[in-house]
Formats: structure tokens, sequence, C-alpha cells
């Protein structure tokens, strides 16, 4: 039991940062009908720029451990929000009516960003300032550190207030427009390519937050972090039901919490097989996840 | 025919010619480094070959084609060091293997949406690979060795020449199979099915068997690759079968042309031979390939050396859906 109850904490820590990475993919799903392969790359574009702030900031005799951790969140959301824009502008936006090459599009967009982080940072791991102590809420046995109630708490804000966003203002009224159907949002006078890059920018910027958060948690950070991160966050981005925004942060705790208990009770040289395996399982079962709508073919 | 068309053709016989005799005399001129780099060429044409089936002639998009890269390699390969098979009675076994597990994977999967197919087949190759790398019996992470060299008789094929030309008959043969599945009747229903599914399947297509058909016969190619990748190679290990390399088979059906049979000989060439001449550049490759991707995309989606239905003999099919086929343009100026 206290091996269960340790692999949930964990397991809700890992589920956080798959959530974050999967609604971006979601979101940006929902709109266009793009499996955007460079979202989990986006996470590790975003922990990368959180480490050069952060790095560049502790040269300025900067010591306040939240407000680096401030500075260095909104830098990386605004910067990888910016590129994940980019990435639409250039790679995605000529390509929106041949669904096969804007997949194309997305590995090449994946790999590049890939590959820039291992050309300009390292091929090796880097290490994260660790900038909080490991002190954590007394609970019997239970080892619950404070940045992982953080880390959760956080992330249940950000994505709070992105529902808030979808659902409660005019810029989420018109995702949800284009969402049903675009020709009629752009003839309602919605700036179609204008929301689509918003959308774009949105999701990024979460996965930025994730991938800062990933850094300070773990220590450490790779260029290739972020393929099997998105492939997992994108596994839980289908559980939930894809174009589903509850459904994403559904599917990223249930994927990090199996994920979890799988390290916990088989191995974890095994996990990444038990996740793979429960994403092919519901793809087969039931392709619509738990929560979405049925989606039909259409290519 | 008009003459033009009759002037392209015999253009195109020619060049198929030169580069089939430029390939039967290449070890004769070339050092062992060269005809090396050749018969991984090979490899890559009859692993393009087979995913060529599925990307370019079904339009299913597989993001695993690894997986059976690898099972039809650890097939061989388990077979002939820890059982002491003949290396030639490994083959069949291979392509059953791999042709199996492309129907276990192909048959439930198949009706889903293309792009969660790209994602299943994804996560099917990084199961394979891990499994591998997990298990006792294929090796584990230090894979397997002392693969011994395939023998006709008493002659042991053990010289870079002798291997490239049992690597230039497997390829060969490859070629004419995909040839001819193009031009028969299940062709004409992938190509049918990529173009327009719903019109395929009200002009009578079963069109979950002519994918699944597809799927299985592009695992299967892939089997015998793998196959002899791990005689030629003599050890494997799971580094061979990453999602790389999935995306640098992709790349070779891409870049020389979905569905372009010579365009999937000079996409492996491309993509094999440039890193060969580039060693320098090692560390930039992945980075040229991925914006190479896009820029491909973007610019020319057909690929280098693009299909050309209308010429593929009396049996060509009209295109399936009314818009104007993107490689005609391309037929006409080349």
């Amino acid at each position: 039991m206290d091996v269960a109850l340790q692999q949930l904490v964990n397991g809700l820590t890992v589920g956080a940062f798959y959530a974050l990475i999967a609604l971006g993919y979601t979101m940006v799903y929902g709109i266009i009908r793009l499996i955007n392969f460079a979202q989990g790359d986006l996470y590790s574009v975003g922990a990368f720029i959180g480490l050069s702030m952060l790095s560049l900031l502790a040269g300025l005799h900067l010591r306040n451990p939240l407000v680096l951790t401030a500075l260095g969140l909104v830098v990386s959301m605004g910067a990888t929000g910016l590129l994940g824009v980019l990435i639409y502008r250039v790679a995605y936006r000529p390509l929106l009516r041949s669904p096969l090459s804007i997949l194309i599009s997305a590995i090449g967009a994946s790999l590049t960003l890939e590959y820039s982080l291992l050309l300009i940072y390292s091929p090796s791991f880097l290490v994260y300032p660790s900038l909080f102590d490991t002190g954590g809420p007394a609970l019997g046995d239970l080892v619950v550190s404070w940045m992982q109630v953080t880390i959760f708490l956080v992330s249940l804000a950000l994505m709070l207030a992105l529902y808030v966003l979808v659902h409660r203002t005019k810029l989420g009224l018109a995702m949800r427009a284009l969402a049903i159907n675009q020709d009629a949002a752009r003839l309602m006078g919605i700036d179609v390519s204008r929301v689509i890059a918003a959308t774009f920018f949105v999701g990024s910027a979460l996965a930025a937050f994730g991938g800062v958060m990933t850094g300070l948690y773990y220590g450490q950070i790779s260029f290739l972090m972020g393929f099997l991160a998105g492939l997992k966050a994108f596994t839980a981005a289908v559980l939930g039901g894809i174009g589903n925004i509850p459904g994403a942060m559904l599917g990223g705790f249930i994927v990090g919490i199996v994920e979890s208990l799988a390290t916990g009770y088989i191995s974890g040289r095994w996990k990444d097989v038990v996740t793979f395996g429960i994403l092919i399982l519901i793809l087969v079962v039931r392709p619509r996840g738990l929560l979405g709508e049925r989606v039909v073919e259409r290519m | 025919m008009d003459p033009r068309r009759r002037q392209i053709a015999s253009i195109r016989a020619g060049l198929a010619i030169a580069t089939g005799l430029a390939a039967l005399v290449l070890p004769l001129a070339a050092n062992a480094y060269v005809t090396d780099v050749a018969t991984l060429i090979l490899i890559y044409v009859m692993l393009g070959l087979g995913l060529n089936i599925v990307v370019g002639y079904a339009g299913l998009l597989d993001l695993g084609y690894a997986a059976f890269f690898a099972i039809g390699a650890y097939s061989s390969a388990i077979l002939t060091v820890h059982h002491h098979m003949s290396y030639w009675l490994t083959i069949p076994v291979a392509a059953c293997l791999t042709t199996v597990s492309g129907a276990i994977i192909g048959a439930p999967t198949l009706r889903m949406r293309s792009d969660y197919l790209a994602i299943v087949t994804l996560g099917f190759g990084e199961i394979v690979r891990i499994t591998a790398t997990n298990l006792s019996f294929s090796g584990g992470p230090d894979g397997v060795w002392g693969i011994p060299r395939p023998s006709i008789g008493p002659v042991t094929l053990s010289g870079s020449a002798a291997l490239y030309y049992l690597g230039l008959a497997f390829a060969a043969a490859v070629l004419m199979l995909a040839h001819n599945a193009a031009r028969s009747r299940l062709g004409r229903a992938w190509r049918a099915v990529r173009e327009d599914e719903i019109a395929a399947r009200a002009a009578g297509i079963n069109t979950v068997s002519a994918k699944l058909k597809a799927y299985m016969l592009g695992a299967l190619l892939g089997g015998v690759a793998g196959s002899f990748f791990a005689v030629k190679l003599t050890a494997i290990d799971p580094t061979s079968f990453t999602f790389v390399q999935s995306v640098n088979i992709l790349m070779v059906v891409i870049l020389g042309g979905m569905g372009s049979l010579p365009g999937v000989v000079l996409g492996a060439v491309v993509i094999v031979g440039l890193p060969e001449v580039l060693r320098a550049f090692q560390t930039v490759r992945m980075l040229a390939f991925g914006v190479g991707l896009i820029l491909l995309m973007l610019l020319r989606p057909q690929g280098l050396w693009p299909s050309r239905m209308g010429t593929l003999g009396r049996h060509a099919a009209a295109p399936a859906s009314g818009r104007p086929e993107p490689t005609s343009q391309a037929a006409a100026s080349g």
C-alpha cells in the first residue's frame, strides 16, 4: 500500500508534466486536426531557455529563488510560445490543406528543434541549478516534497486558467468556433490564422512551463527529453479524448500514475512498453478516448 | 502512346538499364569500402520499397517501420546463432514472422484515422525496440553477434563483393515484386484508397482488406531486408532499430517521391550516400534532415522523382478524385 501511495504521488507530479504538454497537442489537434510532433520538443526548448535564463540571472547576482524561477518561467514561456507561432507560420500554414504533407513537415520541425538544441547546447545531459531544498510536509512514511506540491497545484491553476480562456473569453469562443467549422468561422469575421497562431502560442507556452519545472524537479535536461515525454503526452491527449481540454488533463495524470505504478510494481525498464501498450489498446478499443467525442475519418 | 511519352518511356528504360549495369559491375571497379556503402544502399532500397507500398501506394503513414526491419534481423540472427539454422531457411521464417506481426498490428488499427495510425505504429516501433533491449533471448542491449556468413554448398559468401551481389539479387527480386504489385488489381485498389477512400469503397473495393494487404506486404519486405542486414553486419543490437531509423526509411520514400520506384532507389542513394560523402558534417546531419523535410514539403511535396500514375500502362486507372494530379505537371515537363 505504501508503495502504491508513494507511486501515486510521483505519478501525479510526472502526470502534471504530461498534462501540460498534452494540452498543446489537444488544442492544436482540435483546431487544425494536426498532430503537432514538435510539441514535445517545444517542451525541451522551454527547459533549455529556462536554463539559459537562470544562468544569466545567477550571473547578475540575483539570489531569491522565487524571483529567479518566476523570471525564468515568464521568459521561457514567452519565447517558446513565439517559437511555436513561428513554426506554425513557416512549416504548417502553407500546408493546412494537405494532411500527409503537414504531418511530415511536423516531423521535420521536431527533428529541427531537437538537433538545434544539440548543436546550440550539448549532446549530453545539462544540470539545472537546484534552487529549492527537498523538504516537504511530514506525512508519515510518504515522501512528498514542497516542490511536488507546488508543481501539482500550479499546473492545476494553469489548466484552470486555460479552461477559463477557452470557455469565458472572446478568443476562446473564436477557438471553439474554429474547431467546429473553419469556413463558417471565417465568414463570421474571425481572423482564422491569428486564432490558430494564438493557439500555438498558448500550447507552446504551457509546454515550456512544464519544461522549466521538469528541469527544476529532476535537476537535469537533455535535447531528446521531449521525444518520449511528447509521445506520452500524446498518449495522454488521446486517452482523454483528443480535442478535449479536461480530457488532456485527466489523461496526463492517468498516464503519469500508470507509468509510476508500472515502475514500482513491474520495472522501470518496462514502463514505456506499458504506456505504449495502453495507447494502442485505447486507440483500438475506444478511439474517441475517455471524454472525447467520436472523430470520424476525414482525409 | 504519343511520341513524346514514348520518348520519355525510352529514356526511362535506358536509365534503368544503365543503372542496372552500373550496379552489376560496381564491385569490379570499386574498393571494399565503396562496395560496403553500396550494399547498405541496397538494404535501404529494399526497406524503401517495402515502406513505399504502405506509404506511397496505400497512403498509410507508418512511423515504426524499423520494427519489421528489427523482427526480420533478430529472427535470422537468433536462428542462425542459437539454433544453428541455415541462413537460407531463416529467410522464410523471418518473412512469415514479420507478415504475421504486420497483420497483428494492422488488423485492429487500419480502420482508424490515418494520423492515429501514425502514432500507433510509432508506439509499436518503440515497444519492439524496448522489448529487444530488455529480453535476454534477444541479447539485451548487446544484441546478437557472431552471425555466420551464408554459404552456397561449399562456398561461403564472405567478401564484400559476394555479399553485395547477394544484396543485389534480393533488391532486384523486391523491386520486381513491388513493380508487379503496383500494376496488379490490388495495386490499383491501393491507389484508389489513397486518393479517395470513400470513392474507393463506393467502387466496390474492400478498403480495410486492401490496406491490410499493403501493410502485410510492406512488413514482409522489411523483414527480408532485416534478414539480409543481419548476415551482412554479422552483429546486430537494438540501436539499429530506433525511431530515427524509421524516419530514415521514411525519408528514402518521401525524398524520392511517394509511390515511385526509381524515386526509392534515388532516395536510398541520397540518404545513405550523402552522410558518407559529408562525414565531416555528421552532427548537423539530423538537423539538415529536419529542415530538409520541411523544405521538401513546402517546395516539392511530390519528391525528387515523383511517380507518374498516367504512364503505369494500359491498366492505369483514372485518378479517383477530381483534383488535378500534382505529379502530372512534373511528368509533362520531364
